[in-house]
């Protein structure tokens, strides 16, 4: 498998809260997490993957421009959403059919950030492709996160296929895919939609509308102002979620786990998000935002409204968000310095993998070295 | 040994491989209930239940997108397109993906799906009823594409096909499925992928083609065997991987080469093979390599006069077998 490695030196991980003095699930009148059985861990972690994802983030960013990686597409603004909502799957059980943006959702559901990292520069023991995508196209066959592409919807017939085999099989799994709103114009998503309505299949589609399809304005990409209309077409429940609100999330992805699990069948889930970023490091956004609009998009951030959400709540105080913002920093250090230093793909093994081993003739080049 | 016509070999081995492997299922449009339009899948349903013989929507790339999925996660689908003209809004689904996936995740991920669909002109199919598809995948790696020519073959390549790892295209002559009887016996043998076959043994003229065209081939030969020309006849049968040892061993003691396909000349599956001969025999030929294939019109037409002059017909390949033997 692909996917194994040996760390040289292990990778650090995130931890649950250091204080946990009142570590219990939070009890006050309206706290975080209330009613949705997330303990002060569950949030301070669900906080950190936040933070750390943001981190991972910003470092591909700033690899790109100092000429390390020629490209990033990326989720800032996103990830309140995706840490949300993933937070409600079994992970390693259940399956994730991620997309570009997914950062976040594929971290939340197991991968780790040298794993990401090692996307990013397209090292040989690259989980999700072994440096063969561009990086963004998130896979780990042991996280039960399946393979991308990048013509966009494809996805989301498969999590549709995942989830029927789920049902013949009666493994219990709930799948997930994602896509943004652009993509949610392809015939893909409605044929995939239609399917799981049909046979009621335990799937759960997220559609990330940050707005923008690269340029082009919602206003011009569907005739409806929000996607998750359109579930009414296929007969299954369409949430709308605000992504900035991170619990908000966490509810709607918990309840449409519920649902899939009861054999409820599928949820589309709509969660309104920003795009922080330009559409990827070829793209000049401000050809096509004004600043204005950037500077107001600040507020619909996930990460500070999150983090005070939890200080308001008494779940945070300067030290622990010192701590998380340490150990974040720490976190990318580690995967960016090791992930580089690790082998480049061999190009005596670009012909493996293009069939099945044992397969031969002309057409087909050695599947093994 | 018994005698089965090319679709009741098809329809059988469906039935024994959804006997031995419980993972595999079948989906399509009117696959259950009504046994496909052309009756491939007929009595699946009422054997195996509608979770594993599934009714889809018209949406082939809907039928593709989630075979692959379900074919991650356990099972073994073999979905039908219901006639090859329509497998283009599924193209994305197995060009994009099908045929990437093992080789985009380095391995991790595979993609064990057998998409069946019917090809060909000669029924009065006209333009969406009659097309021949596969050069368009045979150019993808990581796709195999299968084209039978006997019910024995029909019988032994699908077992192949739906018990190998990769995404197959297996394509079945639609004028065959009732035209064509042939013994097929009652085993478990399995045809491998990535053989050609020489049907009928001669030394003058090789005729490599697959499908129908196999079957023509055989036909031609008898037409110039009074005329005293001896024609070889090489069954591609495996159009990806190709077996290019069987062409040339047969090429190299002809010394000249007809290749026949339905499909449009031009870019067609057929120029591959000119090629390759034209690489690897250059020394052995006596004479040019000649194509015998469709016209370069957009499709099959469907009036009977019309539709005759597109077909490639026995007398057509005999016509070029002459032609070549006098070089």
């Amino acid at each position: 498998m692909a996917s194994t490695r040996t760390k040289e030196a292990s990778e650090p991980v995130l931890r649950a809260a250091t204080v946990s003095a009142n570590g219990a699930a939070p009890t006050a009148g309206g706290a975080p997490g209330e009613g949705l059985g997330l303990t002060r861990e569950d949030l301070l972690r669900m906080y950190s993957l936040i933070a750390v994802t943001r981190a991972i983030d910003e470092r591909m960013w700033i690899l790109n421009r100092a000429g390390k990686v020629p490209f990033v597409i990326s989720g800032q603004g996103h990830e309140g959403a995706q840490v949300g909502i993933a937070y409600a799957l079994r992970q390693g059980y259940d399956w994730m059919v991620p997309y570009y943006r997914s950062v976040a959702s594929v971290l939340t559901f197991g991968m780790t950030p040298r794993e990401i990292l090692l996307a990013q520069f397209a090292r040989a023991v690259d989980p999700s492709s072994g440096g063969r995508q561009m990086p963004g196209h998130y896979g780990a066959a042991q996280h039960n996160i399946l393979s991308t592409s990048s013509p966009v919807a494809t996805q989301v017939l498969h999590a549709v296929g995942i989830a029927f085999a789920a049902k013949l099989r009666k493994t219990d799994q709930v799948t997930i895919t994602y896509l943004g709103e652009g993509a949610s114009n392809q015939g893909d998503f409605h044929e995939g939609l239609n399917f799981a309505g049909i046979h009621k299949l335990p799937v759960i589609v997220v559609v990330e509308n940050n707005g923008y399809a690269i340029s082009v304005p919602a206003s011009l990409e569907s005739a409806v102002e929000d996607i998750a209309t359109r579930a009414a077409g296929y007969g299954m429940p369409g949430v709308i979620v605000d992504g900035a609100d991170v619990l908000a999330c966490y509810r709607a992805g918990k309840e449409a786990v519920e649902r899939a699990r009861r054999g409820d069948g599928p949820t589309l889930i709509e969660a309104k998000v920003t795009r922080m970023t330009a559409h990827s490091s070829d793209d000049q956004h401000t050809k096509y935002r004004t600043a204005q609009e950037l500077e107001q998009e600040k507020a619909r951030d996930p990460l500070p409204r999150f983090r005070q959400q939890l200080r308001d709540a008494g779940f945070l105080d300067d030290k622990e968000e010192a701590r998380i913002a340490s150990e974040a920093r720490e976190i990318v250090e580690d995967a960016t310095d090791w992930a580089e230093s690790q082998p480049e793909p061999d190009p005596a093994t670009a012909t493996h993998h293009v069939y099945a081993p044992g397969t031969a003739g002309a057409g087909a080049p050695a599947s093994e070295g | 040994m018994p005698i089965r016509t090319y679709i009741e070999a098809i329809r059988e081995t469906l039935r024994d491989e959804m006997r031995r492997d419980d993972s595999m299922i079948v989906l399509g449009e009117d696959v259950g209930k009504k046994g496909g339009v052309f009756l491939a899948t007929d009595g699946l349903f009422d054997e195996f239940g509608g979770d594993r013989v599934v009714d889809t929507p018209l949406s082939e790339s809907l039928i593709v997108g989630a075979s692959i999925g379900a074919a991650v996660n356990g099972l073994r689908p073999v979905p039908e397109i219901q006639f090859a003209d329509f497998i283009y809004p599924a193209f994305n689904q197995i060009v994009s993906e099908a045929a990437r996936m093992r080789y985009r995740s380095n391995g991790a991920f595979s993609c064990p799906i057998t998409i069946r669909a019917p090809y060909g002109g000669g029924v009065h199919g006209a333009l969406y009823h009659s097309q021949s598809v596969e050069a368009f995948f045979a150019h993808v790696p990581g796709l195999k594409v299968v084209i039978p020519s006997t019910p024995y073959d029909a019988r032994g390549l699908l077992r192949s096909s739906i018990r190998d790892d990769d995404p197959v295209l297996f394509f079945e002559h639609k004028k065959m499925y009732r035209a064509i009887r042939g013994e097929v016996p009652d085993t478990d043998y399995t045809v491998p992928l990535g053989r050609a076959q020489v049907t009928r043994e001669g030394n003058q003229v090789t005729v490599i083609a697959y499908g129908l065209m196999a079957a023509y081939a055989l036909e031609a030969a008898e037409l110039v065997e009074s005329d005293g020309i001896s024609a070889e006849i090489v069954d591609v049968r495996s159009l990806r991987p190709l077996d290019v040892e069987t062409l040339l061993e047969s090429v190299r003691k002809t010394g000249k080469c007809v290749i026949v396909y339905e499909d449009n000349e031009f870019g067609g599956y057929g120029a591959e093979i000119a090629a390759i001969l034209a690489e690897q025999a250059f020394d052995y030929l006596d004479g040019p390599i000649k194509r015998v294939a469709g016209p370069d019109v957009p499709a099959v037409p469907y009036s009977h006069t019309l539709e005759d002059w597109f077909m490639v017909s026995p007398d057509r390949i005999a016509d070029a077998v002459r032609e070549l033997a006098t070089y």
